[in-house]
């Protein structure tokens, strides 16, 4: 078989564009569950996004404002769960499925009249001369400028996270909710602003969807990425660096079996598609049998209501 | 300025009322949506809430669709009751559909009384094997349950596929990637029960099981356990409790409810295994189970009203012209109000006075 | 379930019979969507083929549908609260709904039941489909003169006879007109998932493909074609809004005059069980305008094409025809017959890899 034609380079690109809709949303999740917060709601607010971010796109002829319009849509719906989970107590996983439910109908009804449409198309970040090189102007700077967005988020979440003191409390909160509420910090309004940042970031890489990658707004586009994008914080530990990791290698595994495909070389789709799982079930029981280590990364408090009683 | 303020007592009128405040505001703000998108909001309110339960062809319905969702809801609670979050019931679900079709389809041309019921255990026990994932990796390994048993989900609706593509494709389906169907295949059809409600053998074994689970969280040792295990580990552990037990336990059962569901789902409606067999139940389970509080008598109504608006939901979407989505928005509603008014049983409202 | 039917069967009668006293009501015709209408491809077809019979028919006739219906059980319900409604004929447009369709038209069997791309019939259970393959003759043909590389991709959904037997007949037709014409052949396994299809178009334009097809629902590998400057075909319904300039031309699924005749039928009393397989000829298989990009002789001979198949004299299937394995499936002069067709389950000879299993 000939695999000269298979350039690692354009594959490398493809997958990148591939990747970044689970980053963002990935990125923005790992946030929430770092202050002790399961919001299974991903792929709602994604599609919240992707349909925003279409509709203010279309209506603005700007794709900048749409990606706007996407991260407060996003950070709206993600409101309601904020409110219900941590003001009334409601439980995180039923919630959160409540918000996809929900958010995949009301998209749907905001969406019915923006079929056919193309939105403006996102301009891509050629730097004169750079873009050009070979091999490292295709690899490193003809991307559009929000895949160099959510490099930078991932980098400012890890910043965030690891060397500030607002990241130390939210932390804490997710680590031990009572012991931050007795140092005096609001736990609740904490959680709220770690769930409204996670919608933001999944509105983002919803609008990625149907701004960049696919442009065109379809009901049901986000078609389960949000899920994915759950999976790849766990195979992360909850390390910004290594979402990036997994939502480029989950991206690496779509784009080589299509890739493979448009070679010649016949694979089995089904159980290729589920590699990326067990490999992720098999990180977090690398990750969690050791339990010094486990209790670095695993927020102790993911998915339980807290509520000061005093 | 308004505060929660913890009830000494869980209250008993607000576990009967929250539900029907809940609804009465989904009917309220659903209204308004309804008029907003041109449509009568008594009609569309009539179709979703009223109609599936009074009309007897949709009463023949209730439980095809409610079924399976107390079936595994009621597996969940146990689990959920002990702090054993199993998330992946529709991983089970699928995999116990698998394992009791393919004992019904290796038998195709078998007939017995047996055959059902060794179809049922199979699926059990497929569901249980696929629970015992999560629960080994927990005990052995400390793995999150929630996380493994989620991404579970996903290698079983892949594995479905494959054999809904390979070994358990119906050769004669003209290369179609689907079973063939257990359901008009006489000797692997469940029988009715109680049609007029729509329950089926399934059916009846789901309210066997209902009425097994009270039973067990209200007078059985173990049932014991898994609550105080919930309520407070290290008061467990002094008990005697061992934490691996339980979690095996709770992922066993809940594993066995599912993968029986799947199979009765798969011989008394669906009919064929395909890669779209699993349709959510395992997931709308979850729900079922809180909104019911993790108890069977609550599963059970909150099964039969959200099957209500499936069912009322299609009809309103051929009467009333009201789009797939709007049923679907109406439903995410109504979840949120129950979820929220839930705080009032253990919380009242106060006004805070402010400081002289 | 045989008490639910004899119950939803009785509750028909009465509808029935109470309808009957009012002769002049126009009839009533339902719709079951596997998808939502705003699919932009297969279920946007079929409901842009209920409103071309309410248009046609106007007063005489009043449609209703339900979109997003899974398969099986809940199909069933459906189909049934729809004829206790007092529906006269329901077109159920999944090949997934085959056995739900027979099962409720056993309960009603005074309601009319139309079932799109199954085998399945009874007295009152039609089957139509479209013969999509002659569609693909003509896009075959027409990539094969257009590609400059010689490769041409093809996005695919699941390997079922309908999909095979189109790679083949686009296979057949490029090779006819272009002998160095390669097929890369993706199978993305799914019907819809914009993202993946996007993808898949990428990945096969990186391997020097310079003509798509696709037999998937979204239009993403248009707006993929349309950005790489490589040529595409629409699927299903007209994409050229995706791709002014990649869309060379689309197969579209012309439901229209079936369910007009359809309907008409059960208002003349003339209405009974028929397998249709319609294609080009019938006009349900139709093409979107051909592109202005079309040199002068590929769009006449397009043209020709699509005029002999109407016509009957050209088949796209006609011997001699190799399978991939070298061994011979028509003689010199050979029409392929319709049950092979229908569960063609090979590749032609020439086009390489391995029908997935």
């Amino acid at each position: 078989m000939d695999f000269s034609s298979l350039s690692p380079v354009a594959m490398i690109v493809l997958l990148v564009g591939a990747a970044t809709p689970i980053l963002l949303a990935a990125i923005g999740e790992l946030v929430v569950e770092k202050a002790g917060v399961l919001n299974l709601g991903v792929e709602g607010m994604m599609i919240i996004g992707a349909v925003c971010g279409f509709i203010v796109a279309v209506n603005t002829d700007s794709p900048m404002l749409g990606l706007l319009g996407a991260m407060v849509g996003g950070a709206v719906v993600s409101m309601l769960f904020a409110v219900l989970t941590q003001y009334l107590l409601s439980n995180q996983v039923a919630t959160g499925l409540a918000l996809t439910l929900f958010g995949l109908g009301i998209a749907a009804l905001m969406g019915s009249s923006y079929n056919g449409i193309r939105p403006p198309r996102m301009v891509r970040l050629d730097v004169e001369g750079l873009s050009d090189l070979p091999v490292v102007g295709k690899l490193f700077f003809s991307h559009d400028p929000v895949i160099y967005l959510s490099l930078v988020l991932v980098f400012a979440v890890w910043y965030f996270l690891n060397r500030t003191r607002a990241g130390l409390v939210l932390r804490a909160s997710g680590e031990n909710h009572d012991a931050a509420h007795a140092l005096g910090y609001n736990v609740q309004l904490i959680r709220f602003g770690a769930i409204m940042f996670g919608g933001a970031c999944a509105g983002l890489g919803g609008a990625y969807v149907s701004l960049v990658r696919v442009p065109q707004w379809t009901e049901g586009m986000t078609a389960g990425v949000g899920w994915i994008a759950l999976a790849i914080v766990v195979f992360a530990a909850w390390k910004p660096w290594r979402v990036v990791l997994g939502a480029y290698m989950f991206g690496g595994i779509t784009i080589l079996q299509l890739s493979l495909q448009a070679l010649g070389i016949s694979i089995s789709g089904a159980y290729l598609s589920m590699t990326p799982y067990i490999v992720t079930i098999v990180v977090l029981v690398i990750m969690s049998a050791d339990r010094k280590k486990a209790s670095l990364n695993a927020p102790a408090c993911l998915g339980t209501s807290f509520h000061a009683s005093h | 300025m308004l505060r929660l303020e913890q009830r000494p007592q869980p209250s008993g009128l607000m576990l009967y009322t929250t539900p029907i405040m809940a609804v009465l505001a989904t009917m309220i703000v659903g209204g308004v949506l309804f008029i907003a998108m041109g449509i009568n909001p008594f009609k569309a309110i009539y179709l979703l809430f009223i109609d599936p339960f009074v009309d007897p062809y949709n009463l023949s319905q209730l439980f095809v669709k409610a079924s399976p969702l107390i079936l595994i809801a009621m597996g969940l609670s146990i689990g959920f009751r002990a702090g054993v979050w199993n998330i992946g019931a529709e991983g089970q679900f699928i995999m116990g559909a698998i394992a009791g079709g393919a004992v019904g389809l290796a038998l195709w041309d078998v007939e017995g009384w047996w055959l059902l019921p060794l179809m049922t255990l199979a699926a059990a026990l497929g569901g249980a094997l696929w629970a015992m994932i999560p629960a080994v990796l927990k005990i052995r390994f400390n793995a999150n349950e929630i996380l493994v048993s989620l991404m579970l989900v996903y290698v079983a609706e892949n594995f479905i596929a494959a054999m809904a593509q390979g070994p358990l494709r119906d050769p004669n389906g003209f290369g179609r990637p689907v079973s063939k169907n257990l359901e008009r295949h006489d000797p692997t059809s469940l029988p009715d029960v109680f049609p007029a409600l729509g329950i089926d053998a399934g059916g009846l074994m789901m309210l066997i099981l209902l009425a097994l689970a009270f039973f067990l969280l209200q007078k059985h040792a173990l049932g014991f356990q898994i609550k105080l295990t919930g309520e407070s580990p290290r008061a467990a552990r002094f008990a005697g409790v061992r934490p691996g037990v339980i979690v095996a336990v709770c992922l066993g059962i809940s594993g066995a409810a599912a993968g029986m569901a799947g199979l009765f789902e798969l011989t008394g409606a669906a009919g064929t295994l395909s890669a779209d067999f699993g349709l959510g139940y395992g997931f709308t389970a979850i729900i079922v189970a809180f909104l019911g509080r993790l108890t069977p008598v609550g599963i059970l109504l909150a099964g039969v009203v959200l099957a209500g608006t499936y069912i009322g939901g299609e009809n309103a979407q051929f009467v009333l012209k009201l789009p797939a989505a709007a049923v679907t928005v109406f439903q995410g509603m109504m979840l949120f109000f129950l979820l929220g008014f839930e705080i009032l049983i253990n919380y009242r409202v106060k006004r805070l006075r402010r400081a002289a | 379930m045989k008490f639910t039917k004899t119950l939803a069967a009785a509750a028909a009668m009465g509808l029935a019979l109470a309808g009957s006293a009012y002769a002049q009501d126009p009839v009533k015709a339902g719709f079951i969507y596997i998808g939502p209408v705003g699919d932009l491809g297969w279920t946007y077809q079929h409901d842009q083929g209920r409103q071309a019979l309410e248009a046609e028919l106007g007063d005489a006739v009043e449609t209703s549908f339900v979109e997003s219906v899974p398969e099986g059980a809940d199909a069933e319900r459906v189909m049934s609260q729809m004829a206790r409604s007092g529906v006269d004929i329901i077109f159920t447009t999944s090949f997934g709904y085959m056995d739900p369709t027979i099962a409720a038209a056993e309960s009603f069997p005074e309601v009319k039941f139309e079932h799109a791309t199954g085998y399945k019939r009874a007295d009152n259970v039609s089957t139509y489909s479209a013969r999509f393959y002659e569609g693909r003759y003509v896009i075959g043909e027409i990539a094969g003169a257009m590609t400059k590389t010689n490769k041409i991709g093809y996005i695919a959904s699941f390997p079922i006879p309908e999909v095979v037997r189109g790679i083949n007949s686009a296979y057949l037709a490029a090779k006819s007109v272009n002998p160095d014409v390669e097929f890369k052949v993706v199978w993305v396994y799914t019907w819809f998932d914009p993202g993946k299809e996007a993808d898949a178009a990428n990945a096969l334009i990186e391997q020097g493909v310079d003509v798509i097809m696709q037999h998937t629902d979204s239009p993403a590998a248009m707006t993929i074609a349309e950005e790489k400057g490589v040529y595409a075909f629409g699927q299903a319904t007209d994409m050229s809004n995706f791709g002014p300039h990649a869309q060379l031309t689309a197969i579209i699924d012309n439901w229209g005059p079936y369910y007009i005749e359809r309907v008409k039928a059960v208002m003349d009393g003339t209405w009974e069980s028929t397998d249709t397989w319609d294609g080009i000829g019938a006009g349900m298989v139709k093409f979107a305008p051909l592109s202005d990009q079309l040199p002068a002789d590929v769009a006449e001979r397009a043209k020709a094409t699509i005029a002999a198949i109407a016509a009957g004299e050209l088949h796209p299937f006609t011997g001699p025809i190799n399978k991939q394995d070298g061994s011979p499936w028509l003689a010199e002069g050979e029409v392929a017959d319709d049950g092979t067709l229908a569960g063609m389950n090979f590749y032609v000879e020439g086009i390489e890899g391995e029908l997935p299993n």
